[in-house]
């Protein structure tokens, strides 16, 4: 029988290395692992590189992460924000690498490594300072059709955090309104995903037509609590 | 000079004036996300937002927030019957694969031949932040900017080149501002409209260019 519901986050995130590549899901206030987030600082993983959208904000989350000195290195699109205060400190200082991806070019790396891809093309960026390598080398670009592209790399992962809303034993998932955002290409990126979920379901119940991650891409699957709104959403 | 600026909200309304049935839109954080407000409600314009959603609706009821139902700039919003949810990577294939029509966003300089610089200072002590705007910019079938014409110092943001980091190359189509509507075209800077009292002579002074 294929289970791959987790007793616990603890179980789902156990032999999780030093040195992981881990993606992490969410946009603002939805679709943030946050439990999970937490779960991996319990592991005590060091020496992280860390793929998320923005680089934590407050306290809680990404920024206990960060401020629990477990990460190396940081790849997001926006890293800062009113009160990012931990990850502004620690770049400030030299303390985390900070690799920008313009947003639409970090989903598609993701994607990219999900979809087998060695490497694609893409307009976004060309001719501007994220054209560059880390080393500030200029990235390779081609003349295709008249319209400059560069290239890019995808971003491989050997753990992705992602939070949807219902899941089954065989890693099926379903996402709530815009708290989908990075998860199903994340998930289909890392060696291992760890997918929260508020609800665990029978096999059959997700609709099939409808299911938006197979499970597949799912290896272990935990619930948890939600504190919900008036409106149905997660209380932020 | 003795020119009647637009405001913010009548300079959404202007850009609104040139949104039409049926386009696909995607407006970026800060003042583009007025213009919403202005687009006629019997007019089907469907509002894209880069974090996956097609068909956003306005603000909800105070008490009906719903933090997985956000816009880009990460405010509570609502969906339209007939909107879509989807992930980051389809939403960014929206834009980048040419299906938008339009994206307006806001801007530090636009130089004559459309280029753009909106997403980092250039300061060295500065932490970049870049987001959608790259993607933004060079993805829309038209990119319009949104922007008061000069700065505080009283200096043209429109230029011949950009002096601040670029988002994208010749991307812009379209500039709107607080004192004249422009175009980017092969010749230069056409002008398409400008506030009453103001005179052409004066703006192409005002913006240190040729006008044509």
């Amino acid at each position: 029988m294929i289970n791959k519901i987790a007793d616990s986050i603890a179980q789902a995130l156990s032999g999780t290395k030093d040195g992981s590549t881990v993606l992490v899901g969410g946009f603002g206030t939805a679709g943030i692992p946050s439990e999970l987030i937490e779960g991996l600082i319990e592991t005590g993983a060091r020496d992280l590189t860390v793929v998320n959208n923005n680089a934590g904000n407050g306290e809680h989350g990404m920024a206990a992460l960060l401020k629990a000195g477990r990460v190396r290195k940081i790849i997001c699109s926006f890293p800062r924000q009113a009160d990012s205060y931990i990850f502004d400190g620690l770049y400030q200082s030299g303390k985390v690498e900070l690799e920008l991806v313009p947003q639409g070019n970090l989903a598609e790396r993701i994607r990219a490594a999900g979809a087998g891809i060695g490497g694609f093309f893409t307009p976004t960026g060309y001719g501007t300072d994220l054209a560059k390598l880390p080393n500030g080398e200029p990235k390779e670009t081609r003349l295709i059709n008249g319209k400059h592209y560069v290239f890019e790399l995808p971003i491989h992962a050997d753990l992705a955090l992602i939070k949807a809303e219902k899941g089954d034993r065989w890693g099926n998932l379903v996402y709530r309104k815009a708290a989908r955002n990075f998860g199903p290409v994340m998930a289909m990126a890392a060696k291992k995903t760890v997918a929260s979920v508020h609800e665990v379901v029978a096999l059959g119940e997700l609709d099939p037509e409808s299911i938006v991650t197979p499970g597949i891409f799912v290896h272990q699957v935990v619930r948890i609590e939600r504190v919900a709104t008036v409106a149905g959403g997660i209380k932020s | 000079m003795s020119a009647i600026k637009r405001d913010k909200q009548a300079l959404a309304r202007r850009v609104a004036q040139d949104i039409h049935e049926g386009m696909t839109v995607n407006l970026g954080i800060g003042m583009p996300t007025l213009v919403a407000n202005y687009i006629a409600p019997e007019l089907e314009v469907l509002l894209h937002s880069e974090n996956g959603i097609l068909g956003m609706g306005a603000a909800p009821a105070p008490g009906q927030e719903d933090y997985d139902l956000i816009n880009a700039g990460k405010q509570p919003v609502t969906l339209k019957a007939g909107g879509a949810f989807f992930h980051h990577a389809d939403s960014f294939s929206m834009m980048r694969g040419g299906h938008l029509d339009i994206c307006v966003l806001g801007a530090f300089q636009v130089s004559v031949h459309g280029d753009l610089a909106n997403w980092h200072t250039g300061e060295a002590d500065a932490i970049p932040a870049v987001g959608g705007a790259m993607d933004l910019a060079i993805g829309a079938k038209q990119t319009w900017v949104m922007m008061d014409l000069l700065t505080k110092k009283g200096q043209s943001k429109v230029v011949k080149a950009c002096t601040y980091p670029l988002t994208g190359i010749a991307c812009v189509k379209r500039i709107y501002t607080d004192l004249c509507t422009l175009e980017c075209t092969p010749k230069g800077l056409k002008l398409i409209d400008m506030v009453e009292g103001l005179e052409r002579k004066a703006l192409s002074e005002l913006l240190g260019l040729e006008l044509h």
